[in-house]
């Protein structure tokens, strides 16, 4: 891990190179280093830190701090395997406007991982190659990872009550059950 | 048919057309032109099949016999346990935590109940963290069992999965000695373990440690002089470890192509700086290297928990902190203040300072890491596993990619995917 002063000089180099909003905070919690970023630098911060060796990008998971506004997170776990150093990198985004660019193109193992938090969460990665749903049923309506999202009684659809289970009376893209042949 | 005469396209098949697969012209080359006389055929691949191990399912774009492109959709056995997970105690959280890798519960346990030491600042007695590498290194023998066994079954050896499972079943038998449970066994707890082990399986292990070396020799003997094994294996499906990295992907897949990165000797938590082991890598990163990395790793499990057994320190195997863990049974009767404890932990469970940690281990697969979040209360406001599987998974497309169909199979073997970790 960088220590305190290490993760200083990091905020600062990064303040120098992309603008004084780029690092909105730093934290040293628990001897783990982590620098909250503003959204639309996310690549330019990557590619920064890339550059200062921190070259594996571990994970990218999403966290939800409701009812803080802005109340989406997406944390970036990166690592440098030469010096064994980690770095996370944090962003925040407001649930009616959650827009985030994509690193998929820098770093192809955020191509599942963005999924999963664009299906969990709601968080739309731009730029992402196939932003689709990845865990859940393609139709699911909501992002249950939530914390506002309920736990507990998801209904299971059989083809009795699949007409009752959707909001709209139906499954989405279909107007009526498919009448069979005779 | 609809009532017009029209022929109605099912929602199924509307859904299916959805999904697009790469771009398949730059691929394909000449049997992407038109007026070409290949055809491409697309195949539905599991999710229910034998090789898939697991319900993985994959969109296979085939010409003739080459893959020319692979879809992994996953999510069949989504249970939602970290949206469970939010809805537990600290403590609670440990059995459904357990449940997502089901091949390496121990790993999953650990990964947790380290992130929220860290949160804590909970110091682990010595003794319980030997006794922590004990119990891991045999899960990742037993998981790598299960997987030798199921590959080579995958590749037509039918027997090699009957001897697998016959040393898996010792393990198991040694789980159930010191927890009472073979699989899920919730031994690891916030601050060390749940108990100490019982009279006898010292004694049981060392017998176990004596004939796993021998019996990993004949696994060896058994695959490594099989003509049609080798020729599964050798050269196939070679992936470099600059791709594998960028991708993400650690573990036995990593080191199979030359890189020996390990966490338990780069950045090594629970003791394990104590013990001497080797890692085993490999030279070209294709499925025999990864075949050859696992089967490798199996003897140096067994030297780290011979160390682990010969050198297990006397002392607490929990924390004497009473706010973590429980206080010993005998001490109910005889203190208010443990009576007090006891009925805070058990129904409200502990409170955990608030913060974020993300806490990586070396998992029989890669690193496994755990986001915990804590807002102060007594359950986690968030719950992350970082899966080597669910990463993992994405190298299977560069991998195969021009490749037979047979080898595919063989390569989905040598991946060693659990689904239970991917969808979780």
């Amino acid at each position: 891990m960088p220590d305190a002063t290490g993760l200083e000089l990091i905020a600062q180099e990064l303040r120098d190179a992309h603008g004084e909003g780029v690092v909105t905070d730093t934290l040293f919690f628990r001897n783990q280093a982590t620098l909250s970023v503003a959204p639309d630098s996310i690549r330019a911060v990557l590619a920064h830190l890339r550059g200062k060796g921190y070259g594996f990008l571990a994970s990218v998971h999403g966290v939800d701090y409701y009812p803080q506004e802005p109340r989406l997170g997406v944390v970036y776990e990166l690592l440098d395997m030469s010096r064994v150093d980690r770095v996370a990198v944090k962003l925040r985004v407001a649930s009616d406007a959650p827009d985030v660019e994509s690193v998929t193109e820098d770093w192809p193992t955020a191509n599942h991982q963005e999924r999963e938090v664009y299906d969990m969460f709601g968080v739309v990665f731009h730029g992402h190659p196939d932003l689709r749903r990845i865990l859940m049923p393609e139709d699911y309506e909501g992002h249950p990872q939530r914390r506002d999202f309920p736990i507990g009684g998801e209904p299971v659809i059989f083809t009795y009550n699949e007409a009752e289970s959707y909001p709209s009376g139906h499954p989405p893209g279909r107007a009526g059950r498919v009448e069979s042949p005779e | 048919m609809s009532s017009t005469g029209q022929p109605t396209i099912s929602e199924y098949r509307r859904r299916e057309q959805s999904i697009t697969l790469s771009p398949l012209e730059e691929q394909l080359g000449e049997a992407g032109r038109e007026g070409s006389t290949q055809e491409l055929l697309t195949l539905n691949f599991g999710p229910h099949h034998p090789a898939t191990h697991g319900v993985l399912r994959l969109l296979v774009t085939l010409q003739g016999e080459l893959v020319r492109d692979v879809k992994p959709i996953i999510g069949y056995v989504h249970t939602g346990i970290e949206k469970t997970a939010e809805d537990k105690s600290y403590w609670k959280v440990i059995p459904v935590i357990e449940r997502m890798d089901y091949l390496s519960y121990y790993f999953n346990a650990l990964a947790f109940c380290g992130a929220v030491e860290t949160l804590c600042e909970v110091e682990v007695p010595k003794r319980a963290q030997y006794l922590r590498v004990i119990h891991l290194e045999l899960n990742r023998i037993m998981s790598h069992l299960v997987w030798l066994g199921t590959s080579a079954l995958d590749l037509g050896a039918i027997s090699m999965f009957w001897y697998c499972f016959r040393e898996r079943e010792k393990i198991l038998d040694l789980f159930e000695m010191s927890s009472g449970q073979r699989m899920h066994t919730r031994y690891f707890q916030v601050g060390g373990v749940i108990e100490d082990i019982p009279r006898g399986f010292a004694e049981k292990l060392d017998g176990f440690l004596k004939e796993m070396p021998s019996r990993v020799d004949q696994y060896g003997a058994l695959l490594n002089r099989n003509e049609i094994v080798l020729h599964r294996l050798r050269g196939t499906c070679p992936l470099d470890a600059e791709t594998l990295l960028s991708l993400g992907v650690t573990g036995p897949l990593l080191r199979a192509a030359g890189n020996p990165w390990d966490l338990r000797k780069a950045a090594p938590y629970c003791s394990y700086e104590d013990f001497e082991f080797k890692i085993p890598v490999g030279t070209h990163g294709d499925n025999y290297d990864r075949f050859a990395v696992r089967l490798a790793e199996m003897y140096e499990s067994v030297k780290i928990v011979a160390q682990a057994l010969e050198g297990l320190p006397e002392g607490p195997h929990i924390t004497e902190d009473r706010k973590i863990a429980l206080p010993p049974r005998h001490e109910l009767a005889t203190s208010m203040e443990a009576l007090i404890h006891h009925f805070k932990l058990v129904t409200e469970g502990m409170r955990v300072p608030p913060g974020e940690v993300y806490y990586p281990i070396e998992s029989p697969r890669g690193e496994l890491g755990c986001f915990v979040r804590s807002d102060g209360s007594s359950k986690p406001a968030r719950v992350h596993m970082r899966d080597p599987s669910f990463v993992n998974l994405q190298a299977t497309a560069p991998m195969v990619k021009g490749a037979y169909i047979a080898d595919m199979i063989a390569t989905l073997a040598m991946l060693d995917p659990i689904l239970g970790g991917i969808d979780r």
